[in-house]
């Protein structure tokens, strides 16, 4: 199964440090080694997106996020897991990597 | 056979074979919806068939049969209705880790995956009481007073989020079990402790229904983790504390303390039972964990003939054991009363009173408290406690006594 792994960043949090970085790459090589790997990425700010609305045959921008909150997504991983117990290990290594709380969900 | 010993059967049976049964439809079928449902079909053919035809040679086999032919007639519409559907529902099925030898009972997958970690507590206990202990839905909305409905939904949405998500119908791994198996019993001793310490104002202040499926169960557990020193503590606390479950409520449905209960009303078999497992874990030498501790209390409090003769130094000893593995205010508090025991009202009130900024608004700490006071002849001080703990306390028989108290203040 795949599962998506969601970084939560509060504003409060600021920007990952080196620490943490390294040891995101060190996570994500883990990721590759064992197969687990499908995708991830890191998001610029919420300041930094546009909501873009083509449902009425004109595309309309709007600047900003689709929702202000304090908290964002600001990176996430796909991952390949055989079961949820797989998945939550890794997310739960995730979290210890880049030192923000994780979401996990499942893709349909 | 009478109509009224095919009943008698068709109880027992069920008690005995509905976590069997919905265990083996899930392994076969992967997927806890289908065995719900088919068990429940299977159920109701029996009680519809055995009346009129006789009780089959092997029930259990019966069951199982029928619930299967069930399935698979389910799995068959859906497959006629939507190839998709149905592959969506035969999710797939972990295959049995080689080396559990003993303990990998079908039943014992079934009670991981309702008490799994990523399912809310809530959620687990319900799951568990469906899917292990056979209660209907009405059954365990009225236990804890939801809304059916809402309890139907509770169920519905775990069952989804099992499926979607890939919660695994399997046995933890050996690394990962001593914390899954605690989780197990937090979901146990919550049934357990809701039946004994039941809120709310128009509830019976204990609910033997909910006590007696929690020991069944865990009883269950025991059974197939036989090694598991926890499991067996657990068991012990509830056998020790349900013993007592006559002489706690007097007939005016007022609580009756430890210290005042009729110990002769005491059952004496649970206490002998319980007395039996608290052996058994002191002859087996491994450091004993919160549930075994709490039994050992339990097993010194009824081995004393008399309130007189309980060996409170004892007692005193494994509340400091029991604070080193979990130092929270509660296990403070309890210490705390068994001090006053032994060094009197006013060393014990120094520790409550330390305890007020994390146990302010939990009425245990007002009742101690209130009690301490009126022993330290401090009746003002004594009777504001009472009010402040009746005002949080929610079991009714709880109220009643600390009334009764509170108004006996001179």
């Amino acid at each position: 199964m795949q599962y998506l792994v969601s970084v939560i960043f509060d504003e409060t949090d600021g920007l990952a440090t080196p620490a943490e970085m390294e040891a995101i790459d060190a996570f994500n090589d883990r990721l590759q080694a064992e197969g687990n790997w499908v995708f991830a990425g890191g998001l610029t700010a919420p300041s930094t997106a546009t909501v873009i609305d083509n449902r009425g045959g004109e595309a309309l921008f709007t600047d900003g996020p689709f929702v202000e909150t304090k908290e964002y997504l600001a990176g996430f991983w796909v991952i390949e897991a055989a079961d949820l117990d797989v998945a939550l290990k890794l997310a739960a290594e995730g979290s210890k990597a880049c030192n923000r709380r994780v979401e996990v969900r499942p893709f349909r | 056979m009478s109509v009224s010993d095919t009943r008698a059967v068709l109880v027992q049976t069920h008690r005995a074979e509905w976590a069997r049964v919905v265990a083996a439809l899930t392994k076969r079928f992967g997927d806890l919806d289908i065995a719900e449902e088919a068990a429940a079909d299977a159920f109701a053919t029996a009680v519809e068939r055995w009346p009129v035809d006789g009780v089959p040679p092997n029930p259990g086999a019966w069951l199982t049969t029928t619930a299967n032919r069930k399935a698979i007639d389910r799995v068959r519409r859906e497959h006629k209705r939507d190839d998709k559907h149905k592959e969506a529902q035969m999710l797939y099925v972990d295959e049995p880790p080689a080396s559990l030898g003993a303990i990998d009972d079908e039943r014992l997958r079934l009670i991981f995956t309702c008490c799994h970690p990523a399912l809310g507590m809530d959620t687990r206990v319900a799951l568990t009481l469906r899917m292990v202990g056979g209660l209907t839905v009405s059954e365990i909305a009225r236990a804890f007073l939801v809304q059916e409905t809402a309890m139907g939904q509770r169920i519905t949405r775990a069952k989804a989020k099992i499926k979607a998500a890939g919660i695994p119908y399997r046995v933890p791994s050996a690394a990962d079990l001593p914390r899954r198996v605690s989780g197990v019993l937090a979901v146990l001793f919550l049934v357990f402790n809701e039946g004994y310490l039941a809120t709310g104002p128009d509830n019976d202040p204990v609910r033997h229904d909910l006590t007696a499926e929690a020991i069944r169960l865990t009883r269950l557990v025991r059974a197939l983790l036989p090694q598991d020193g926890e499991v067996a503590g657990l068991l012990a606390l509830m056998l020790l504390t349900e013993a007592r479950r006559a002489a706690r409520v007097s007939a005016g449905g007022e609580l009756v303390t430890l210290g005042e209960q009729d110990r002769g009303s005491w059952d004496a078999a649970l206490i002998a039972e319980g007395h039996r497992l608290v052996r058994e874990r002191l002859a087996a030498g491994a450091a004993p964990g919160r549930y075994q501790i709490l039994a050992a209390i339990n097993a010194v409090h009824t081995s004393a003939p008399d309130v007189r003769d309980t060996d409170w130094s004892q007692i005193v000893a494994l509340y400091d054991q029991l604070v080193r593995l979990d130092p929270s205010p509660i296990v403070a508090l309890n210490r705390a009363v068994a001090v006053a025991e032994l060094d009197g009202p006013a060393v014990a009130l120094a520790a409550v009173d330390r305890l007020v900024d994390k146990l302010a608004g939990y009425h245990a700490y007002h009742a101690a408290r209130a009690d301490l006071l009126r022993r330290l002849d401090r009746g003002a001080e004594s009777r504001a406690a009472y009010d402040k703990a009746i005002e949080l306390a929610g079991n009714t028989a709880e109220t009643a006594y600390l009334a009764r108290r509170r108004d006996q203040l001179g």
